[in-house]
């Protein structure tokens, strides 16, 4: 544990706060956990592709999704990426705190947008029918898709306590630290999205 | 969704109670039943009794329940899993006391279909995991030179999700009913169509919150193995026992969110009436199967692979010898873990799938006896003119070495999809299962109990009484699980509660006086504690190298100092004390004192265990305001934790000094023992240089 002095940073309440763990251990235990919230998504993913001729008679992909509506998610979330990353950019080089604020407040927007327009969509597939009691495979669609809503919420509700944070105890190390976690816990995410995209949305249209 | 139309207590009501049972219908069954809720009520409030009476609540609430030192949890983690231990095997005798009492028998079906549910899920998930996870946590952070597990508070946080899903189950035992689904749970029988009741419910959330601490506890074990060895201490430095821990972590990453997926799936079924499983609508079971035993057939060697770890240390360490062939146990070590992710679908070869698949899973589960056999060999051959000490350890070691390998003969006979189709779901499949985790995982927990027990409290356990327990074990499970492989092959199906053909009945009174056997062991066991606890001052070992130990736990006090080193030692081969104490380098000052940084104490830990075991209740229970407030108060505790700013505490230069000065005047003075008089009161730990 080689407490890490902390430098300078721009904006801190705090300064002499510093973090008593290896950032780098801190770091790669968090890889660590998102390898094991990997494989929760894959198999949630080998169910749902096992169980998409399932509908027993209910409705299906080509009855169910709005692509315009996917497309302004998959835009909504891509987007929010980039902001993450900008926001990364401005921490490693110790710009200020307000930049560092107002990226940090844009992502959370766009995720929060992402949900809304989520919910908006699992409320359009209700009006179809399109509830999880209806069939296997609706089971599985919300199985999967909402367990991914779930993830950008707990990230949304991260980077609220992370802003909170910034103004109680500064943007020090350990804030910092946190926030680098959360930028790779939102790309995970993205990459996620991707997956589902893919297989979900695009494949219940090439072949639903 | 009727599900949210119950009232504010939900589904509970005064015929939850086991009691209401017992008055409604008096019987043998439901006496069962009430004696063992009453034991529960009885034990807690005994137990909160003696705690306010010897006014202990302030020491435990500082030294223990918010304690972040890895020790400390491995040792909590130990208590508790020597009470569902005990749980575990009374279960295990009233089974057999059924089965041999059978046709006329005592029990209903459904309580002994609880009671084969509860037993198994106890003991992999709250036996053998824990006791395992209790025996890592100590002893690994002191083996890599570390101060602590890479992620303390985690660590906290794991031991309460455990903890509070054993109470849950325990509470099961007084309010309505267990699963009666085994311990596999397989859908459609645990849906709602086929168990309305709350017992797959209990099932689902001791999992579900277990199997997360489990997970946590992995990425928290492989995390501290790859960043906080200590300098020098390279991959294949380390003692083959963090080698299979971190096997066996890597296996909880992968393992565990299979089986959180299937348990949260199952769930959905059953409280939102989602169709993952059912028999209708488009679900499907198999799904259900092959989930569970992509994590369950894993989970056999996350539990014997640190098995493993402890009677390598022991072999080594008893048998005064490096161990031989420590690459190809490594080696031997990941091939197993890799292989058990190949294997899963041994679990149901009779279930439908084509000869051509049965064949490929069949052949990859006898690959595993090959890394195994390997193992047994190098263990074999680091005994061979070694200079051996027949300790309790050792005991356990060497039966283990026999009867393991017949269990895992039986294996490899399962394993050919001709023979599974005869056998499969009899009692042969009990026997063998038996074979594999009593020698295999139990033993090994009990050689590592009685290996690291000096190094946690500082003296010694009764090496007679030990020796008498591991003998009692021996006996009694070979008299139990033998002739479970003979009614197997005559035929005899698992969990029968009663059976009609009477030539099965001979081998259930064997099973049944061997269980009585195994219960002989187990009161060993307690009296080898109590008597050790009233012998402490004659087998104190303050020293703390009792054993003549290889691996650098053995060098430091006993019991272990909070910051576990003073000043961290420099390693430079494999048994690294050994090379230490040859050298002249163990038990010397350091050169300066410096202060250490350690975690703080934190009452995270505690606030989830009560606040998770309320939820979980609420949620068995379909309280739902009581869940929604339980959830948000977790919520809010975790997110109040990150505002924590004094995280760490220092312990100044000074104290060091003071507590390393007294230590090496210690060392100073007593007498050093050769290994022949370890069990003697000379013994105070410190070993005698003999190569
Ligand atoms: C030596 C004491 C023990 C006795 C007398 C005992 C007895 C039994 C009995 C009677 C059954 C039910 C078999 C059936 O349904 O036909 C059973 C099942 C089982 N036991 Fe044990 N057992 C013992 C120790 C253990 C240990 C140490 C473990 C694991 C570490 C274990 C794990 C299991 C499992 C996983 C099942 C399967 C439960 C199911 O069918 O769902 N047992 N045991
Ligand atoms: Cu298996």
């Amino acid at each position: 544990m080689n407490p890490v002095s902390s430098p300078k940073s721009p904006g801190s309440i705090n300064p002499h706060e510093a973090i008593h763990r290896d950032p780098d251990m801190v770091i790669f235990g968090f890889w660590v956990f998102m390898m094991s919230d990997l494989i929760f998504f894959g198999v949630v993913f080998a169910i749902y592709i096992t169980m998409v001729g399932a509908t027993a008679g209910g409705p299906g992909p080509k009855e169910l999704f709005d692509f315009g509506s996917l497309f302004a998610q998959t835009m909504l979330l891509l987007t929010s990426s980039l902001t993450a990353g900008i926001a990364t950019v401005i921490v490693k080089h110790e710009r200020s705190r307000a930049a560092f604020l107002f990226w940090v407040v844009i992502t959370l927007l766009l995720g929060m947008g992402f949900l809304a327009l989520e919910l908006y969509d699992f409320a359009g597939m209700a009006e179809k029918g399109g509830v999880p009691q209806r069939s296997g495979y609706l089971s599985a669609f919300f199985g999967l898709v909402p367990l991914h809503g779930l993830h950008v919420t707990f990230g949304c509700l991260w980077m609220i306590v992370l802003i909170v944070q910034v103004f109680t105890m500064g943007l020090g190390d350990v804030v910092k630290l946190r926030f680098l976690r959360l930028a790779l816990f939102w790309h995970f995410l993205d990459l996620i999205w991707i997956g589902i995209f893919s297989v979900v949305y695009f494949g219940g249209w090439v072949y639903g | 969704m009727n599900n949210l139309d119950y009232g504010w207590l939900g589904k509970l009501n005064w015929d939850s109670l086991v009691f209401s049972g017992f008055l409604e219908r008096p019987s043998v069954s439901e006496a069962v039943a009430s004696v063992a809720g009453s034991i529960v009520i009885l034990a807690t409030v005994g137990i909160l009794f003696l705690l306010t009476w010897f006014k202990v609540w302030g020491t435990l609430w500082r030294d223990w329940l918010t304690s972040t030192d890895h020790k400390r949890i491995g040792i909590m983690y130990i208590a508790f899993a020597i009470v569902m231990l005990v749980r575990g095997l009374l279960e295990g005798m009233v089974m057999r006391a059924q089965q041999a009492a059978a046709p006329e028998g005592f029990l209903y079906a459904d309580h002994f279909a609880q009671l084969f549910s509860t037993h198994g899920t106890i003991m992999v998930f709250f036996v053998a995991v824990p006791f395992l996870v209790g025996l890592i946590n100590f002893a690994m952070p002191l083996q890599i030179g570390a101060r602590d597990v890479a992620f303390p508070v985690l660590n906290q946080i794991s031991l309460a999700v455990t903890v509070s899903s054993g109470i849950l189950l325990m509470v099961s035992l007084v309010v309505g009913q267990f699963s009666t689904g085994g311990w596999s749970a397989y859908p459609p029988y645990t849906g709602a169509d086929f168990s309305p009741g709350v017992g797959p419910d209990y099932w689902i959330w001791a999992i579900v919150f277990s199997g997360a601490g489990t997970t946590l506890t992995g990425i928290n074990f492989t995390v501290t193995v790859y960043k906080c060895r200590g300098p020098g201490m390279h991959l294949f430095r380390m003692p083959l026992f963090c080698w299979t821990v971190l096997c066996a972590s890597i296996l909880m990453i992968f393992a565990m969110p299979p089986l959180s997926v299937a348990a949260l799936m199952l769930g959905l079924d059953r409280y939102l009436d989602f169709h993952f499983f059912t028999n209708d609508l488009g679900g499907n079971m198999m799904n259900y199967a092959n989930l569970f035993w992509l994590f369950g057939h894993p989970e056999v060697y996350l539990l014997v692979l640190p098995a493993y770890g402890i009677f390598s240390e022991v072999f080594s360490t008893y048998s005064a010898k490096t161990l031989y062939g420590y690459k190809s146990l490594v080696i031997a070590t990941m091939c197993i873990a890799i292989l058990s992710f190949t294997v899963w679908l041994h679990h149901f070869f009779t279930m439908g799938q084509s000869p051509t698949i049965n064949i490929a899973f069949g052949i990859a589960t006898m690959l595993i006896a090959v890394p195994t056999g390997v193992k047994v060999y190098d263990w074999m051959a680091t005994m061979y003119r070694g200079r051996i000490r027949f300790t309790t350890p050792m005991v356990y070691a060497i039966g283990f070495l026999i009867l393991f390998v017949i269990g895992g003969l039986s294996g490899v006979i399962l394993a050919n999809p001709t023979v599974d189709f005869q056998v499969h779901n009899t009692l042969f499949l009990v026997a063998h299962f038996h074979n594999v985790l009593i020698p295999g995982v139990l033993f090994g927990i009990l050689a590592g109990y009685n290996y690291w027990f000096p190094k946690a409290f500082g003296f010694r356990l009764n090496d007679k009484w030990g020796k008498r327990s591991a003998y009692l074990w021996f006996a009694g499970f070979m008299v139990t699980f033998f002739p479970l492989y003979g009614a197997g092959l005559l035929g005899m199906p698992r969990r029968s509660f009663s059976y009609a053909d009477l030539t099965f009945k001979p081998y259930m009174i064997v099973a049944f006086i061997g269980a009585m056997i195994v219960l002989a062991a187990l009161i060993s066991l307690v009296i080898q504690f109590i008597v050790s606890i009233r012998d402490r001052k004659k087998t104190q070992v303050p020293v703390g190298d009792p054993w003549d130990g290889r691996s650098l736990e053995w060098n430091s006090p006993a019991p272990v100092p909070a910051y576990n080193f003073v000043e961290i030692p420099k390693v430079t081969d494999r048994d690294a004390f050994t090379e230490a104490k040859e050298h002249g380098e163990a038990y010397k000052r350091p050169k300066v004192y410096r202060d250490i940084e350690l975690p703080k104490n934190n009452p995270l830990g505690f606030i989830l265990c009560v606040v998770s075991g309320i939820l979980m209740f609420a949620l068995v229970w379909y309280i739902w305001w009581l869940a929604l407030i339980s959830a948000l108060t977790i919520l809010v505790a975790v997110i109040a934790a990150t505002f924590r700013k004094e995280t760490e505490y220092i312990i100044p230069a000074s104290q060091l000094e003071k507590d390393t000065e007294a230590w090496l005047a210690l060392v100073e003075k007593s007498e050093a023992v050769s290994r022949d008089l370890e069990d003697s009161p000379r013994n105070v730990g410190l070993a005698k240089l003999e190569i």
